[in-house]
């Protein structure tokens, strides 16, 4: 049976790990194919690298964190952050990471997910999409009362900075029809926050498109896992800040999860 | 081969693939690596690595156009060791409906999409459950997890190539082996330690099989890349 992953995201700038933006700025947090070759001795089913870097100068590095860490760590490797073109991808999947994941450039151009689809496969293409909640809209005599009354996210990009107009449940599906093959589907309203994921917003999104999504943002124990999957129907689960302030291990989210009677990859086969 | 040698080991760049991540699985498992890009490449190596993601018609243009299709058919037919990882293994049957394209023929069957499977593409650790006992999967758990990530599978006819199966929606066949042809749906150089013992496994297979080669077989000196 198809296990639910459990998947650390690692910030990573100008080649270090950084604690994510939106918390007090304590220090640096290491090397990340250190702490992408820990995580996956202690069970995670996957790597996230967010390539953070502020100048472009810095991009070079997350390449090398990638051949570090593809030669320690025999698990799946993606990287987010500033990868816009067909040659980009191109020359991170040749560092050995086995995704890509796209959100600015994505909104951007949309046709960039059809391209790097074509060129690499769909399995290969990570659409990231952030959301953020719109307030109800009020009740309307031009429209239905369930259109009205129902939630909408919109879509953010450069951190939550931008909006974009689009309506997220509706990117998703375009996303998927362009050629992601996965859905990267992270709340900024919750991202940070510690509060739990917005399993109505993985709900909206998981129920309308085939491929797998992955929640984010949010997460401040196991349980918030469980509840990403059981009423998310999210398939892999992300976090950051609850892994790397070592508040619980992969070991204690894959009990919790298997206690609530998901699959998952046990981490002492994995260490087997 | 010599006991102290480590068994040389190509793998097909075909330009379909993370050559690196399989590369350096293969080097953490015991093996010297190189890439080969064309028949020269497989001069004196003693197994084959077929590795791929991506579609199947490419693919095939891809190794006609390297002039890699007969020298790999020539190689199977030999029995001469050789690993099919996810694309690579589809392509080792006789058509795909990927693009409905004409693939190596080695295998009667075809690859055809995962039907019923309630994800697409089927990405993630997946159980793999023996049909038989194989020494590939030797110090291995039955329904151990390996990681997957395709949309397609084969449907051997020979049913007895199959080694495992895997459930997505419905059973497919997840590992096949046929004399030193050996075929699997995942990716055992992304598959943690279960992958990892997978790999070695096979290394020793590739080992075995020069053995039985006829004495001197094997001697030349390995062309390529090599990947340290």
């Amino acid at each position: 049976m198809l296990a639910r992953r459990v998947i650390p995201c690692l910030d990573v700038a100008d080649g270090r790990v950084v604690k994510g933006t939106r918390f007090v700025d304590l220090t640096d947090e290491g090397d990340p194919a250190e702490l992408a070759e820990r995580y996956a001795r202690e069970g995670a089913d996957e790597i996230v690298f967010l390539d953070i870097t502020a100048a472009p100068e810095g991009r070079g590095t997350v390449l090398d964190v990638v051949r570090r860490t593809a030669s320690r760590a025999f698990v799946p490797l993606t990287v987010g952050g500033g990868v816009r073109s067909v040659d980009e991808m191109r020359d991170v999947l040749r560092a050995g990471a086995d995704k890509v994941s796209f959100n600015t450039a994505a909104v951007a151009t949309p046709g960039l997910l059809t391209e790097c689809a074509r060129r690499f496969g769909s399995q290969a293409v990570v659409c990231a999409i952030d959301a953020r909640r719109r307030p109800p809209r009020p009740p309307s005599t031009a429209e239905p009362v369930a259109v009205a009354g129902a939630t909408t996210w919109e879509v953010v990009t450069h951190g939550g900075r931008t909006p974009t107009g689009l309506e997220a449940v509706e990117w998703a599906q375009r996303a998927v029809a362009l050629g992601a093959g996965e859905l990267l589907v992270t709340s900024m309203d919750r991202d940070g926050t510690r509060s739990g994921f917005d399993t109505e917003l993985l709900r909206a999104i998981s129920s309308r498109v085939r491929v797998p999504v992955i929640a984010s943002g949010g997460a401040a124990g196991p349980e918030d896992f469980v509840l990403a999957v059981r009423d998310g129907g999210a398939d892999a689960v992300l976090a950051a800040s609850i892994f790397h302030r070592q508040m619980y291990s992969i070991d204690e989210v894959k009990q919790a999860m298997a206690a609530a009677g998901l699959p998952v990859r046990p981490v002492e086969e994995a260490a087997a | 081969m010599s006991a102290q040698r480590p068994p040389v080991v190509a793998v097909l760049d075909y330009g379909a693939a993370n050559m690196v991540s399989i590369s350096q699985a293969l080097v953490a498992a015991g093996a010297h690596a190189v890439v080969a890009t064309d028949a020269a490449g497989l001069q004196g190596v003693d197994a084959i690595v077929v590795p791929g993601v991506g579609a199947a018609a490419p693919a095939m243009v891809h190794l006609r156009e390297r002039g890699l299709l007969e020298p790999l058919r020539e190689w199977v037919r030999a029995d001469r060791p050789c690993l099919g990882i996810c694309l690579g293994y589809q392509l080792f049957f006789d058509r795909s409906a990927e693009g409905d394209a004409e693939t190596l023929g080695l295998l009667a069957g075809r690859t055809l999409a995962l039907e019923g499977a309630p994800t697409l593409p089927h990405i993630g650790w997946n159980t793999v459950e023996a049909v038989r006992p194989h020494p590939l999967f030797e110090g291995i758990a039955d329904g151990s997890h390996f990681y997957f990530v395709h949309s397609f599978a084969p449907a051997p006819e020979d049913e007895t190539v199959v080694v495992a199966r895997t459930t997505h929606g419905r059973p497919f066949v997840s590992a096949v082996a046929s004399g030193s042809l050996y075929g699997l749906q995942f990716h055992p150089e992304k598959s943690d330690e279960a992958g990892q013992r997978l790999l070695a496994n096979f290394l020793r297979l590739v080992v075995a099989a020069d053995g039985k080669v006829a004495a001197g077989g094997t001697g030349a000196v390995a062309r390529g890349a090599v990947v340290s």
